[in-house]
Formats: structure tokens, sequence, C-alpha cells
């Protein structure tokens, strides 16, 4: 296998972008990505997205992608795992320049989630569960992780404060971040009161409905100082797992074991250890979420992701910070978009370009983690500056 | 829900059908074709139990498509012995009453109304034991 780098990232302003179709979100973060490395064409697309089909009627972005991108007959492939579908295109663009098969790859991810209502789009993002055991009984996202949640306060203690701090600490980041959705701060009391919408999980514990695309172009890390003249930003480590489709047939109701495991296959392939994380971008599509992550990385012991986020070890200026970019939380949730856009936060600190305030401090080695459904896929890369 | 579908669960929805793996002896709801412990192929038909207790709930606030209707319900996901739990809504029991631990017991009821197929679905549903 070849060594990969990146050179090029582009992500548009997300948010509820009614003026902009599915095929404007896609066109506009690869134009963006390919003004960034300065290319006008690449060899092969990957577009991540969780379900354009139910969000928008509209299916095909093997063809959307390269044709709005302007680069058709470029060889366009979607991918999808619900949620995770975004950093599993960036594994397959990944392993598609390093066997070699191809030099320069674009991945993008999208979701455009505003076209629908919001009963709709609860059912939409339900069919990353089980349909027939869990969505079946009448159970959301939300209501999977607030059991995760619940099952997590009563095993560890974790706190309602706990919780709300991951909120509190993201909406910091991403009140810096231009292209986040909600920039601005929540407190603790807001989060807690806000409108319950699964318990204990309130609407500011929820990542948002948003509508956004994210777009990355990889190349083999030796090409990469004679198509840019930007610090070179290589893929060390790629890993991937899953976990049973069913929370309920989980060993642990309340440990994310496919993130466990994705984090492990990324870290040895890189010849790293978890110590050796400088920063990382995690899927906090709920608060809990965060909670679990950090645990299931190794970055905090197990049942310590609730103190050890109110002591600060994962703000930005902190031991292991996390999500510098907002997280889902602030930044928003295109479900496919979001691996992508994980991946463009990394190579924004590490080139050392990201807003002050949030920019971490001695950023080369980051890792991000980005997960499917309630945690019934993983996957997780670790990107180092040259 | 589909017409195929509603009539494809209906072994387990309606009588709790399962299957016990022949060569390790674990309990599978709902049945499958191999089993992920062992990667056994042969199966002898069981029932899964129809009493347990809550492992973790929440109540729904905000529902999807088909259960606006109902918001607010409860949803736990409940051990039924054997090495088996199940997701199920929780009826007759006020949220505030919910506690991890909690016995119960699966009775049958409706748990979808008829949408735009037509079809209406029945399943169980755990309700307290007091």
């Amino acid at each position: 296998m070849r060594d990969v780098a990146v050179i090029g990232i582009g992500m548009n302003k997300w948010g509820e972008v009614w003026e902009k179709s599915i095929s404007d979100l896609i066109a506009e973060s690869a134009l963006l990505a390919l003004d960034d490395a300065g290319l006008d064409k690449v060899d092969a697309m990957y577009i991540g997205c969780m379900s354009s089909g139910l969000f928008t009627d509209q299916e095909h972005l093997g063809s959307i992608g390269p044709d709005y991108a302007g680069i058709c007959p470029t060889p366009g492939t979607r991918v999808e795992s619900a949620c995770a579908s975004g950093g599993a295109a960036i594994r397959s663009g990944f392993l598609h320049v390093a066997s070699g098969a191809s030099d320069i790859v674009m991945v993008v991810g999208v979701e455009k989630m505003t076209d629908v209502d919001g009963a709709k789009a609860t059912f939409a993002l339900a069919t990353a569960a089980d349909q027939e055991y869990e969505v079946f009984h009448g159970v959301t996202f939300p209501g999977l992780y607030a059991m995760m949640a619940n099952h997590h306060m009563n095993k560890y203690c974790t706190t309602r404060d706990q919780l709300a701090q991951v909120a509190v600490k993201n909406h910091k980041n991403g009140k810096l971040n231009p292209l986040a959705q909600f920039q601005m701060d929540v407190t603790l009391d807001q989060v807690k009161n806000a409108v319950m919408v699964s318990d204990p999980l309130t609407i500011l514990d929820c990542s948002p409905i948003t509508d956004g695309a994210a777009a990355v172009i990889l190349c083999p890390a030796d090409k990469a100082k004679s198509i840019s003249k930007k610090r070179v930003v290589k893929v060390k480590g790629s890993g991937h797992a899953s976990d049973t489709i069913q929370l309920a047939q989980r060993k642990d109701l309340s440990y994310l074991k496919s993130t466990e495991i994705a984090a492990k296959k990324a870290l040895e392939m890189a010849g790293r250890k978890i110590g050796d994380i400088n920063f990382a971008e995690v899927h906090d599509c709920f608060t809990i979420a965060e909670i679990m992550v950090v645990e299931a990385l190794g970055a905090v012991e197990v049942g310590k992701g609730g103190p050890a986020t109110m002591d600060g070890v994962t703000a930005v200026d902190g031991k292991f910070p996390v999500n510098a970019s907002g997280g889902l939380k602030s930044k928003g949730h295109p479900v496919g978009a979001t691996g992508v856009a994980q991946i463009v936060e990394l190579v924004k600190q590490i080139r050392g370009t990201a807003e002050k305030g949030r920019q971490v401090k001695n950023a080369n080695i980051g890792l991000a983690q980005n997960m499917g459904g309630s945690g019934a896929s993983s996957v997780v890369h670790i990107l180092e500056g040259e | 829900m589909s017409s195929p579908r509603n009539w494809r669960g209906m072994p387990q929805r309606y009588r709790l059908e399962a299957a016990k793996c022949k060569k390790c002896g674990k309990v599978l709801f709902p049945p499958r074709l191999v089993c992920p412990e062992c990667h056994g192929r042969e199966f002898e038909p069981t029932h899964i139990g129809n009493t347990g207790k809550v492992e973790t709930f929440t109540v729904i606030r905000v529902a999807p498509s088909g259960f606006t209707d109902q918001a607010p319900y409860a949803v736990a996901i409940v051990n039924v012995g054997d090495g088996v739990r199940i997701l199920c809504q929780v009826a007759d029991v006020e949220p505030e009453e919910l506690a991890i631990g909690m016995p119960v017991k699966l009775e049958f009821r409706k748990v979808q109304s008829d949408g735009e197929s037509g079809v209406i679905s029945y399943g169980y549903k755990a309700v307290p034991v007091f």
C-alpha cells in the first residue's frame, strides 16, 4: 500500500440551506476542495451520503457528484453506512489511492435534510436502526442514545450536568467556527431545561438537522508536494468495524465496541498509541455519545468520560482536545457529510489554519471517529502532518 | 409498514418464536441463519420468556412519522432471560414510575395504527408487574 496524503479540503457554510439543492451542496464543496488543491479534475470520486432518497427523493449520487462538479466522465461511487457514510467514503477513497488504482481521488460527503419536515427526518434517520425490532416499536435515535445515557448514568453515576457540559464545550468551540450551523454559546441550565426530546436528552443534547457538504482530495503522499505548496498531511491510519445493528443485542448497552476496534486498527496502522494523539474530532451526535466515544478510544477510563469532560480534559486547551470544530452539536450534522468534515477539520488544524481561539496548540497528529446508528458501525482515521 | 413485512414478523411479534443453537445453546431472537457466537447453523425452535426486567428505558416525546399520535410513550430494553434482550414499548405506566430493574411482563398489544399502507401492526409491549 502507498502512503496517502490530503491535498485539498472544502466545506460550505452549514445550516438550513433552503436555496441550495443536494447537487449544489456537492458541487460547492467539491469546487472548494479542487481550488484548495489547485486542480480542476480528479481520477475518481466517492460520495458519502446516508439517505438522499428519503430526504430528497434523489438517488444515483454516483452520477450527480461528478456531473455537478463538472468532471464527467470521472467515475463516481456512493458509499452508505448511515451516519458513518462520510467516514466510510474517506476509507474507500484512501484504499483506492493506497492500492495504486488511481492517483487523485475526491471524497465528498453530503446530506440535504431540510427538504422534509421533522417527523419525516426523524423517520429517515431511524432507518439506521433495525426496522423490524427497533423502529417497529417507535424508537428514535434520540431514544436509543437516551437509553444508552440512562444505562451509563446508572452504571457509572454519570450526571445530567456532565452530559450538558459536552454541549456547552462544543458550542463554545463552534461559536468560533464560521462554517458552523449554530455559532452560539449555550449554558448548562439552557441545555438541561430545554425541550425534552427523549428522557434524559433535551433538544440541546441532540445534534441538529442540517444541510451541508464537505470534500477532500487525496493523492499518493510522494506526489503531494508537486501538486500543492501547503503542508503535507498524511492519512496514517484507517480502521473500520461493525457491531450488532440492535442496541439490545450488545454485551454492554453503553460501550461502543465498534469504536474501540476501529480505533485500535487505525492506531496500529499508524504505529501510534492513543497517548500520541494531539486532538480528535468525534461523533457527538448526542452529548452522551462523545462521553462514550472518548471512553472507547481509550483516551479516558471507561465510566470516567463524564468527569473528564467536566474537568476540561476534552477542552481545546485540555489534555485531549475533542471537537474543536464545534462537533456535530454546534457545527451541525448533515449525516453523510459529517465524516468528511471531520477530515477537513483535522487538516485545517494540522495546517494551523483553524480560527483563533479554537486552534489546538501543537496539532500535528489528529484522530477522527465517525459512527453509524447507535454505534453499529465505526470508522476511525489518523492524520499526521509531515 | 407494508403487508409482506407485517406478515413476515408475525411468528416473533405474535408468538415470541425464537431459535436455540444446537451447538452452543444460545437463544436467538429473532431466529437467524447462523449463530453469531459459534457459527452453528442448526437450531431448534423455542420461545423467549414473557417476563423480564427493564435494563434501560426512555420516554419518546418527539416521535417519528407513524407514531406522532402516541407520543409521549415509554420504550425500554428488557432482559427476558436466556441471554436475550428485546426492545419494546412499555404500556400502562407513567414516565416517573419507570426504573432500571423494574419487573415487566410482555402483553399482546396494538403497536402501530394503520398508516399509508392501511396495515394495523400488533405485537408485544411490556407492562409493569406490581
